[in-house]
């Protein structure tokens, strides 16, 4: 009997110091990787990142890149937020129940984590080829397929979101709403939206950092300019893309470029994901 | 008179407003519905445009496609072999570093840790899933490939592999079939299968484990304090009560991370090294679907375009098949709860 409750507590002695173990592996990948981030980053950092385009190579910065990841990230969030809003709401008011409405919730799941490369692709089909064939090549790949691709990411998030944010109203809500006689629509939009609001923010804020750090589908849609565009129908470049692109370079000053754009991009969503949390936090809803 | 009148209009604006209300309803209602369907849309297009684009692949390889490892541009010959051996292999090694790591810390985090430490440990391990994917790629290419060519990988081939510096074979690679072949290399660099493995690992254990955090916190406090009062230790709850209330959850957890990582492509394609050609031994470079796309496309033209597309269909159909059985074993358990 005491063989046998020995082996149980050093068994169990065992499996807690792994399960502890592997708490540390997971903390010790997490600072060390941001740990190289900060320290190439920081290392890195030069005033001529923000005044100098990417043409002047080794001797450049990353300006038209930072301008450009912001235009497509604007198109990108500014096209998937009032659909995505809009669909969530009609998943969570309208077709809550019904078989449709289901099946899109299910299908936006999967969507939530399908190969972003994939998406590229689709707008690479859909955008890209039609313009450079109705343009005859004038126009071939652009910041706007650009943030179309971006967009196709961040919707699901979004929806997703909104469609949880706003099955969380309490349905007294809607109930004394609608016996004052409020047509539903706009008790929707002026009532159920509003008072989801901070939730709906918070679900636009995590796309928009989910699709800040997005490469794949950037390769084949907005391609890369090594000069400032702002016209959104021009090959437009992009943070993901020009670290992707250094990375690959032999040079190690270009390896200090990237760097330095790799430690823009993750503050950036760093600080984004920590905003979303705040919002949460303060307004006091639970969201997975 | 004047009253009637009023009384008349009266009705009549109610319902003209109530008439132009139902409009508005109408209206609304086709729009919010129009945007979910655009959700439909779009996951609908991406098969249909990866499919269409690789339909002169298709047509002209036939099921051949899937089984030939030929990957020429120069002839115009192409099979998804190699890259799609990649895919598997290297997501197959993500889960078998990432469930157990995973598993751990869902434990730990639901069972062991003091209450105060839980929150942040966990918000700390989420942040993880927020770090996009091409600071992994540079991590892996940068500091984390030389790291295990320098230190981890000269271990690896002398001592498992069937290739040692020296020329002597060790015990385990005399006597253990497979595993010789699987660490022997004379590649010189990190990046290769088992590295993209690892850092594929890395990327998809705050999915795996927030998901097994979340549904062992579901699990009724009452099934793991009876257990606790029959005299169980923290582990046989963990492993006898916990596990078993929760297992197609947790089964569709590692599903899910198992979707993550069969489409990543940054990460991956920084150290994978893209050869494309076919080699037994993990510590070789090789090439995956999404990061053979990555590395091609903008250079394809033709039939390798075409043929890029198709693994692209490939795929986003595999990913959906498996995202798919995440969701459904993620549901069984909600509807267990009465959810």
């Amino acid at each position: 009997m005491s063989a046998l409750y020995l082996r149980r507590r050093i068994t169990n002695a065992v499996a807690m110091s792994l399960s502890m173990l592997a708490t540390l592996v997971g903390l010790a990948f997490l600072a060390w990787i941001l740990w190289e981030t900060l320290r190439q980053g920081i290392g890195a950092l030069d005033l001529k990142l923000f005044t100098k385009v990417t043409a002047y190579g080794e001797d450049g910065g990353l300006l038209n890149s930072m301008v450009g990841s912001l235009i497509i990230n604007f198109i990108g969030i500014g096209l998937a937020t009032p659909i995505g809003v809009l669909a969530g709401t009609w998943l969570a008011e309208y077709a809550n129940r019904t078989r449709l409405g289901e099946s899109i919730r299910f299908l936006n799941d999967i969507l939530l984590s399908a190969p972003s490369i994939v998406m590229g692709l689709f707008v690479y089909t859909i955008i890209v080829l039609p313009s450079t064939t109705l343009t005859h090549g004038s126009t071939t790949f652009s910041g706007f397929a650009g943030g179309v691709a971006l967009a196709l990411i961040a919707l699901p998030v979004i929806v997703r979101t909104t469609d949880e944010m706003l099955r969380l109203v309490p349905s007294t809500l809607r109930e004394a709403a609608l016996s004052l006689g409020v047509p539903q629509w706009k008790l929707t939009l002026q009532i159920l939206i509003r008072a989801a609001r901070s939730g709906i923010i918070t679900g636009v804020l995590l796309a928009l950092a989910r699709i800040s750090g997005e490469t794949a589908p950037l390769l084949f849609t907005a391609f890369g300019n090594n000069y400032m565009a702002f016209n959104p129908m021009d090959k437009m470049s992009s943070l993901p893309q020009i670290i992707y692109q250094y990375a690959n370079d032999p040079g190690d000053a270009m390896h200090a470029l990237a760097w330095a754009g790799a430690f823009v991009v993750t503050m950036f969503v760093l600080l984004l994901s920590l905003a979303s949390r705040l919002i949460l936090s303060r307004n006091k809803v639970s969201h997975d | 008179m004047p009253a009637t009148e009023t009384a008349i209009s009266a009705t009549d604006i109610l319902e003209q407003r109530s008439r132009r209300d139902a409009r508005h309803e109408r209206l609304f209602r086709w729009l919010l519905k129009g945007c979910a369907l655009l959700v439909l849309a779009s996951l609908l297009g991406a098969a249909g445009a990866t499919l269409w684009g690789g339909r002169d692949a298709f047509s002209a390889f036939g099921w051949h496609f899937l089984v030939s490892s030929e990957w020429d541009p120069g002839n115009e010959v192409y099979g998804a072999l190699v890259p799609v051996y990649g895919t598997v292999v290297t997501s197959f090694i993500a889960l078998l570093i990432a469930v157990p790591i995973s598993f751990g810390i869902a434990v730990y985090l639901s069972e062991v840790a003091p209450t105060w430490l839980r929150t942040p440990i966990a918000s700390a391990i989420e942040l993880l899933a927020g770090i996009p994917s091409i600071i992994y790629g540079m991590w892996g290419l940068f500091v984390f490939a030389p790291f295990f060519a320098d230190h981890i990988k000269p271990w690896l081939t002398s001592n498992l592999g069937n290739k040692p510096d020296d020329g002597k074979l060790s015990w385990v690679a005399e006597h253990v079939p497979f595993v010789g072949k699987l660490f022997g290399s004379d590649y010189p660099f990190g990046a290769s299968i088992l590295v993209a493995g690892i850092v594929l690992a890395i990327m998809v254990i705050p999915f795996i484990s927030s998901v097994m955090r979340e549904v062992f916190q579901t699990v009724p406090t009452r099934l793991k304090e009876s257990a606790y009062a029959l005299g169980s230790s923290t582990w046989e709850v963990s492993w006898d009560i916990v596990l078993p209330y929760t297992r197609s959850a947790v089964i569709g957890g590692i599903f899910l991370g198992l979707g993550r990582a069969l489409g990543e492509t940054m990460a991956v394609t920084f150290v994978l090294g893209n050869a494309m050609h076919l080699s037994a031994s993990l510590l070789d470079p090789g090439a995956s679907i999404a990061s053979t796309i990555a590395n091609q496309f903008s250079e394809a033209v033709g039939l390798q375009k075409s043929a890029l597309m198709a693994l692209a269909f490939l795929l986003f159909v595999v990913t959906f098949i498996v995202l798919l059985i995440a969701r459904l074993m993620l549901r069984r358990l909600a509807s267990k709860e009465g959810r």
